[in-house]
């Protein structure tokens, strides 16, 4: 398969708009002088540090990236990485980035959010900026927990949680944001581990170099409100069970568990020892229909018995930013730059003398 | 047969029928009519919300009102002298209005005993001698129409529909119009449908030459063109006012336009417009929300962009927490309110001026914006050049208040000269500026204008972070340290306040300076007090008129101004918000006269208010 040589990219022209910097980048480079405010032992740490030791490897700019982000503990990202930033409200920033982007295609725009902003009080902008693919890379992450307002249950707590606000157990069945993702006609959907930096790198990779918008759901301890919440996936006795690694032109494993076709039509998880090398899906992320990718989101439902990680969905669409500029362009070339003193005089006139 | 031509100096024409009976469109080309003619004109649509409230109704009334005349105007006018009425309900709704001895073209054919009935009427009023008040013209529209169009190739219903084109040829010859716009136009919008385009125009020549054949018809009028200021003009209405002004703004700033914006009645026409000016590299991003509406345009003002969003009442709610985060984080924006009756949906497709205590407060917090109101339709376009300016110059969002009367009225406009136009061009910041020559501080302020520095993303060696968190003063660092926010909060007004150097002092109209008695407006409700103080004044009454543009700041010599009267009055279409704030600011009394009925006021009405103000004294 040829694509799997582009390491299972296609289209890859996310930053080609954007300057490339003249030096060599380290990861001082894109470190501010602000002093991290998260909790000790929070998973944004190793985000941070994922992203920070990943930006150098793009080669842009630095003056042309932009974090963005909304309100939450996740929400303080911009403020510890030296590029352009804005800490903005609650669950706008996809609004917010969206505005940015589309007027600025020389700009690597970025949006940091998590479970409460971007599926909760934000959960409109989220699936429109989905569906616009906007050249926007959004990084959501999920601890399933209302971290900053102290440890409410979030649109991703599982039903029955026990919190301050619901101490009978909460009674809403949570969002699964990568089957959320993929109904909002999401283009680029894929799902990481805080813990996990080479993955998450990885991930933030195909993200970048995907055109239009790219939706990252990173699994996060937040150990104060909900600590362990991703235990499974970390536990060196369980995760390799429990992972079922999506790369593209592979067949979707985990280390003794396959999927396969179901006979109902859907997919199902089996014991890898069972079935023959040939019956096992072979991950296709840039098949343009998402029902596939859609029966993968459904998997770990509802608890981790087995989780796809990677990329569930990667496909070219034009992004909306390069097609608003187009429009532009083409009333350009059509009638040429626009005269105000014409827009003016441009309806019935009449000359007073 | 030689009709008798009679002279006029003004005519009020109210063009009344159902909402699907092309009333506006007869109306916008009356008045197009009327301005090639060069007389002064002003306009009232006025229309429900519903998009085709059941026929024949009293609430599917549709109406457009065209004052002209031969000397310059001020206002739609009070009362109509003509009503051309299509129907039964277009009647019965319209009549109350109707002073006595005004003429009513009544269509006949829409006068059938279930139409009646729909309204109340057991017997046509046509017939049954109830309007002997008034001089009625019954004239059987549709039926002549359809008669008109036999041999057209068009079917019975095409025909009908083209009756309001029948009315708008029999008005334009009963006041001697150009016709040959209409012509043109009616050729242009059904280009693609020739022989519906046929079909109208032969119906427009028809009601024209029938106009010169009844009998029902023994006299036509003549207005002669006004003598305005020379100069090209064109006819123009708020909201196409206020789209051009943005386009002006972004050439004279030399930022991109990019405009953020969620469909609402009655601004969404602004939305139409700039979009059909990408030529201009003006971005219109049709959001998902008021909310989307406003983050994108502050998104795009981050990255060096003129940001707007335009709404109404209720889309300025949605967006308040938006607007706050601009005037923290010192971004220019222009929030676009043409305002409408509320509270809550209220009344979409009716005026009103109730949401200045909302401008100037709806926000959480000390959170000060300037507000700038346009007078009339045509202002709009120097009332947008406005808010750009102050916006682009002192980094801050900046609200406009138009309303639903400025936004679908129209009035001739003067066309400025493009090279008087203000330079509103600003220079991004692009190198430190702090002391130490290596450091960008955001919120270092220009000791003039107390704005801080901007510098958009792409700027090598000052990036930085902004945000919602309160900033340390200077570096923009989060700071929660209780004296810096006292300051903060401080210089930000102190920002917003200091605008008030930097704006036209109030200018006061007394004549003679001997008036005790100051009516004082805002907004659209200039034409009607301007068109009442005339009155007053014609009548040996003394009174002063001042008209307030920018509300926050005040201009600096509002207090003197209101202090120098025994008495003021203002009129506001609202119960006294912007008499609140004069009370509170300057401690004089104001006597408020309000009326929200969602209509503007009459220029008559105001009269009498100012005329019971200074006997009074």
């Amino acid at each position: 398969m040829s694509d799997i040589a582009t390491n299972g990219r296609i289209g890859g022209t996310g930053l080609t708009l954007i300057p490339r910097a003249t030096e060599k980048q380290t990861i001082k480079d894109f470190k501010s002088d602000q002093e991290v405010r998260w909790c000790p032992g929070c998973g944004d740490y190793a985000i941070l540090s994922a992203v920070q030791g990943f930006l150098p490897e793009l080669g842009l700019k630095r003056e042309n990236i932009v974090f963005v982000s909304g309100i939450g503990c996740s929400s303080r990202f911009p403020y510890y990485l030296n590029t352009y930033g804005f800490h903005s409200i609650h669950g706008r920033a996809p609004a917010i980035a969206t505005g940015l982007a589309a007027s600025r295609p020389d700009l690597s725009v970025w949006v940091i959010t998590g479970d409460g902003d971007a599926l909760s009080i934000g959960g409109n902008h989220l699936i429109h900026a989905l569906r616009r693919n906007v050249n926007l890379n959004i990084l959501l992450f999920n601890n399933r927990i209302y971290g900053l307002t102290k440890g409410q249950y979030s649109p991703t707590s599982e039903v029955g949680k026990i919190t301050k606000s619901t101490p009978m157990g909460s009674l809403d069945k949570p969002f699964n944001p990568i089957s959320l993702a993929l109904g909002a006609e999401a283009s680029f959907v894929a799902r990481t581990l805080d813990s996990d930096r080479k993955h998450l790198q990885s991930v933030l990779r195909e993200a970048t170099a995907h055109r239009g918008t790219s939706l990252v759901e990173i699994y996060q301890n937040c150990n104060i409100f909900n600590d362990n919440a991703f235990e499974p996936l970390k536990d060196p006795g369980l995760r390799d069970d429990i992972t079922l690694r999506l790369e593209h032109g592979l067949p979707i494993v985990s280390a003794s568990k396959a999927v396969r076709r179901a006979a109902n039509g859907g997919i199902e998880v089996v014991d890898r020892a069972g079935v023959a090398e040939g019956e096992i899906l072979v991950h296709d992320a840039h098949n343009p229909d998402p029902s596939v990718a859609f029966a993968l989101s459904r998997l770990d439902e509802p608890a981790f018995e087995h989780v796809p990680i990677g990329i569930f969905r990667s496909v070219d669409r034009p992004a909306y930013d390069t097609l608003m500029t187009e429009q532009l362009e083409e009333a350009v070339a059509e009638r040429g730059p626009g005269q105000l003193g014409d827009l003016l005089r441009g309806g019935d006139t009449w000359l007073v003398s | 047969m030689t009709k008798q031509v009679q002279q006029l100096d003004r005519v009020i024409i109210r063009f009344a029928g159902d909402s699907g009976d092309g009333m506006q469109l007869t109306g916008d080309r009356f008045t197009a009519e009327t301005a090639q003619f060069g007389n002064d004109l002003s306009t009232l649509p006025n229309f429900p919300a519903e998009i085709r409230a059941p026929a024949g109704t009293l609430p599917g009334v549709s109406s457009f009102q065209l004052h002209f005349a031969d000397h310059d105007i001020l206002t739609p006018g009070d009362a109509p002298n003509v009503l051309v009425a299509m129907n039964p309900a277009a009647l019965k709704a319209n009549l109350g209005d109707l002073p006595r001895g005004a003429d009513i073209i009544a269509n006949t054919d829409e006068f059938t005993k279930r139409n009646l009935q729909k309204v109340g009427y057991t017997e046509s009023p046509v017939d049954d001698g109830s309007l002997g008040e008034w001089r009625v013209h019954a004239v059987p529209l549709t039926s002549l129409t359809v008669k008109a169009l036999e041999g057209f190739g068009v079917s019975k219903k095409d025909a009908e529909r083209a009756k309001n084109m029948f009315a708008l040829g029999l008005l334009s010859w009963l006041y001697h119009r150009p016709t040959e716009a209409t012509v043109k136009f009616l050729e242009l919008k059904f280009a693609k449908k020739p022989d519906i385009a046929k079909a109208n125009i032969a119906a427009f020549q028809a009601g024209w030459n029938y106009g010169e054949t009844t009998e029902s018809f023994s006299v036509s009028y003549e207005i002669k063109p006004a003598k305005l200021t020379p100069g090209l003009y064109r006819n123009i209405s708020g909201n196409q006012a206020l789209a051009y002004g943005l386009i002006a703004a972004s050439v004279q700033s030399k930022l991109p336009l990019f405009l953020g914006s969620y469909p609402i009645t009655p601004a969404s026409d602004i939305l139409h417009e700039l979009s059909k000016h990408k030529r201009f590299g003006i971005r219109t991003f049709q959001a998902e929300d008021e909310i989307a509406g406003v983050g994108a345009a502050l998104g795009a003002a981050f990255g060096g962009a003129l940001g707007v969003t335009t709404t109404s009442g209720p889309g300025v709610a949605l967006k308040a927490e938006t607007v706050g985060l601009a005037v923290t984080t010192e971004l220019p924006l222009l929030v676009i309110d043409v305002q409408r009756a509320g509270p809550s949906t209220g009344m979409p497709t009716k005026t009103e001026q109730t949401d200045l205590l909302m401008a100037m407060y709806g926000r959480n917090g000390e959170s000060p914006v300037p507000i700038v109101a346009p007078a009339t339709p045509s202002d709009c376009f120097d009332a947008a050049l406005e808010a750009a300016r102050i916006a682009v110059k002192y980094r801050t969002p900046v609200m406009l208040l138009s309303d639903g009367y400025l936004a679908n009225g129209s009035e001739p406009w003067r066309l400025p000269e493009i090279d008087e136009l203000p330079d509103l061009s600003i220079e991004f910041t692009v190198a430190p500026n702090a002391d130490d020559g290596e450091t960008y501080l955001p919120f270092k302020r220009d000791p003039q204008t107390l704005a801080r520095p901007w510098a958009v993303p792409g700027t090598p060696g000052l990036e930085h972070r902004i945000g919602g968190i309160e900033k340390a003063d200077g570096t923009g660092n989060i700071s929660y340290d209780p004296n810096n926010h006292d300051l903060m909060v401080r210089l930000r007004q102190a920002k917003i306040d200091g605008i008030a150097q930097d704006i036209p002092p109030l200018a006061v109209d007394d004549l003679e300076g001997d008036a005790r008695v100051l009516v004082l407006g805002w907004g659209s409700t200039y034409g009607p007090i301007a068109a009442a103080v005339r009155r007053v004044r014609k009548a040996g009454g003394k009174v002063a008129q001042a008209h307030i543009r920018h509300l926050n700041p005040l201009p600096p010599n509002t207090g003197e101004v209101l202090r120098s009267y025994d008495k003021v009055l203002l009129p506001e279409i609202n119960l006294g918000q912007l008499a609140l704030l004069l009370r509170a600011r300057f401690l004089v009394d104001i006597i408020s006269y309000n009326r929200v009925r969602g209509l503007p006021f009459k220029a008559e009405e105001l009269a009498g208010v100012i005329q019971e103000v200074i006997d009074s004294e």
